[in-house]
């Protein structure tokens, strides 16, 4: 009860703040659910699943009242239909890092130590891809101009990104005494992780074209 | 009788509605910052209430319909206007009302041989050039200053967007507002004098007179009109030209708010020239013309190449029909309603150089020598009297107009039957003996009345320099004139 009141008063600029807020966390979450997991550290692992569920949950909850707000109240009509785009394209990024944790979770790979670092780095520009996105979007609301400060690093990261991943895919397949499954099943992985910065950049890509749309 | 009379002038108020709502609220609509049912349920109130309470107070009580000096003839002109507006509003244009009214008096005056007033047709065609102009002008240099304004504030998206919001809502009643109380006299104001309306209280609360009673009844027609057809020409106004912005959309209605304010208020004017300030030239601008210009000024601005060229020149061309056919359908009425249905359209005004005239007419300064085999002969319109005249002398227009109005016959015989029937405030108790004081004398001229007023009372005497006390005693004396002509 006294929730949904608050949730009430919370005015969609607040609401926004607090929406990009999670996809940040989840991607922090992501990085010490998958820290944990390379450590075998199971129990901490479990944590940051949970953690990162409840926040996909709160994402969730709060990009459907804030469409709701913008529909019901009409407001920014001109630019609905962008940024409802633009926040499902962020809750899609929510849910590829809750996805990742959760992938680990079920199919538990099997991940040689040497390429722990890689994957980490690879999570990591995945995370910095997507914060230099959240960070875009603050701005395309609050500070339209600085929007292009912000995008550039988003390219930056994903660049970085692929790197990371071709050199892990050679690294993989270049051992011997890997059967082909776990060579595939590692790839998988990698994949993964990449495909999140990917999808940061396709995003940004369509933010430039809300910029430009918007500048007055 | 009077029902059917007022008929012409409600369906004049509807086209109204229907057609300069988009003036105020048309961006706004367009550009889905307010909704359609909103902005007509706002436009509604604020016309009626602009209506009432300032519409007694507009300048031109009677306006421009006041020329027309038979009801039946009235009645025809404001049909006229209302189906060319009403025509152009189902099209989809913005079209100036006031534009369709002059162009139906012009009819009238051609029908009637009276003389057609040049003025109004010369402002009709400097508004079509003038208003988007200057308009296009003023928005396109708000909207650069705004524009720059936004991006160094950094205002948020939705906070931004709820100041747009609020300043469409406020310009929008307010320019409701003045919709109701510049126009309700074009509406319904020719009936006032012939009204049968009896003061209404309000449990003691507050009184509506006869004239707010028809203003009111012309309000909701202004009303009715924007809430059943005002969204055509509102979507053409805010989405139909280019392509707007919220922000646009405000500049928009700012801009022509600002141009009609600067430009064509002569309150504004006197202020400035009164403390010694150099004033803006009052030049014809009207606000459906105008409000064409802010959004073109804008799609200038950003380059041009979002404008709909074609569209553009399809209003162009609606701004030109609407005097035009007004003209045609008023003057083929008036025949038919004068010839099949026998009904007096007009009263014939005749012209003479009498005594009492001539001696006027010298007092003016005009030299009488070469008009001396006129005296006494009567000419059945204006337009044979000026011939006459220019036949035998060459005058200036205002030398014209002090013989025209010198010599213009309008016999008026003061009765108790019009002096019993005065129900308009701005009559006052000092003016109302004067008038009595004349019960029972007859007149030749108007302006015969008129000296005779002035010298029963103060309050009917023009002071010279001070507008609002003459224009008050203009307003008065129409009034009087309409109300002996009903009782005659």
């Amino acid at each position: 009860m006294t929730e949904s009141i608050l949730k009430k008063k919370m005015g969609i600029e607040k609401e926004i703040d607090d929406f990009l807020n999670q996809i940040s966390e989840a991607g922090l979450m992501s990085k010490n659910g998958m820290d944990a997991y390379l450590k075998k550290n199971m129990e901490a692992f479990a944590q940051a699943l949970t953690s990162i569920r409840n926040t996909e949950h709160r994402g969730d909850d709060l990009r459907r009242s804030i469409e709701q707000d913008l529909y019901k109240k009409t407001l920014i009509p001109e630019s609905r239909g962008d940024v409802m785009t633009l926040l499902e394209d962020m809750d899609a990024l929510l849910d590829r890092f809750t996805g990742l944790i959760w992938q680990f979770e079920i199919e538990r790979p099997d991940i040689c130590a040497e390429f722990h670092d890689d994957f980490k780095e690879l999570l990591l520009n995945s995370v910095e891809a997507v914060e230099a996105m959240v960070r875009s979007c603050r701005a395309f609301f609050k500070d339209i101009n600085s929007v292009a400060d912000h995008i550039h690093k988003v390219v930056f990261y994903e660049k970085e990104s692929d790197k990371v991943t071709t050199r892990l895919q050679r690294a993989i397949f270049g051992r011997e005494d890997l059967r082909l499954s776990h060579k595939m099943h590692l790839r998988f992985f990698a994949k993964q992780v990449d495909r999140i910065a990917d999808e940061a950049e396709d995003v940004s890509d369509r933010l430039n074209i809300y910029v430009i749309k918007r500048t007055l | 009788m009077f029902a059917i009379f007022l008929t012409s002038g409600l369906f004049l108020g509807w086209s109204l509605g229907a057609n300069d709502a988009a003036n105020v609220f048309g961006t706004a609509v367009g550009t889905r910052m307010i909704s359609f049912k909103k902005a007509a349920i706002l436009s509604g109130i604020f016309v009626i209430l602009g209506a009432v309470i300032s519409g007694a107070g507009a300048a031109k009580t009677l306006g421009e319909l006041g020329a027309v000096n038979a009801i039946a003839g009235a009645f025809v002109v404001a049909l006229a206007a209302a189906g060319t507006v009403y025509w152009l509003t189902v099209l989809g244009y913005p079209v100036s009302t006031t534009q369709a009214i002059v162009g139906a008096i012009v009819g009238w005056d051609l029908f009637s041989g009276a003389l057609i007033d040049y003025v109004s047709l010369q402002s009709i065609i400097l508004s079509w050039i003038i208003s988007p102009i200057l308009a296009a002008i003023f928005s396109a240099l708000f909207y650069k200053l705004i524009a720059h304004g936004i991006k160094s504030a950094q205002i948020h998206m939705f906070r931004l967007d709820t100041l747009i919001r609020t300043g469409l809502i406020i310009a929008g009643i307010a320019g409701a507002y003045s919709l109701g109380a510049n126009n309700i006299s074009n509406v319904v104001g020719i009936f006032v004098p012939i009204s049968p309306f009896a003061d209404i209280s309000f449990m003691g609360w507050f009184k509506l007179n006869a004239a707010q009673q028809l203003f009111l009844l012309g309000g909701i027609a202004i009303a009715v009109g924007t809430f059943t057809y005002g969204k055509r020409v509102m979507l053409t106004v805010g989405a139909g030209i280019t392509e707007m912005s919220p922000v646009a959309a405000f500049v928009a209605v700012l801009a022509n708010a600002v141009v009609l304010f600067l430009f064509a208020s002569e309150g504004l004017r006197a202020f400035l020239l009164g403390h010694g300030l150099p004033a803006f030239p009052l030049v014809p601008v009207s606000s459906s013309q105008a409000i064409v210009g802010s959004v073109i000024g804008i799609g200038l601005i950003k380059g041009g190449r979002g404008i709909r060229w074609r569209m553009l020149g399809e209003i162009a061309g609606a701004w030109v029909a609407t005097p035009v056919v007004a003209i045609l359908i008023s003057f083929v009425s008036l025949f038919i309603l004068q010839n099949v249905f026998q009904q007096k359209t007009y009263i014939p005004v005749e012209y003479k150089l009498t005594a009492e005239a001539e001696q006027r007419i010298v007092t003016a300064g005009i030299p009488m020598d070469l008009l001396e085999d006129l005296r006494g002969k009567t000419h059945s319109t204006a337009v044979q009297f000026r011939k006459a005249v220019s036949q035998r002398m060459t005058l200036n227009p205002k030398q014209m107009n002090v013989l025209l109005s010198a010599t213009e016959i309008d016999p008026v015989a003061l009765t108790f039957q019009a002096v019993n029937r005065i129900n308009n405030p701005s009559i006052t108790a000092d003016q109302k003996i004067a008038i009595l004081g004349l019960v029972g004398k007859a007149f030749t001229h108007r302006w015969q009345l008129e000296t005779a007023l002035a010298e029963k009372s103060p309050e009917w005497r023009p002071v010279a320099g001070d507008k609002e006390q003459n224009d008050k005693i203009a307003l008065d004396l129409d009034y009087i004139y309409r109300l002996i002509r009903s009782t005659q």
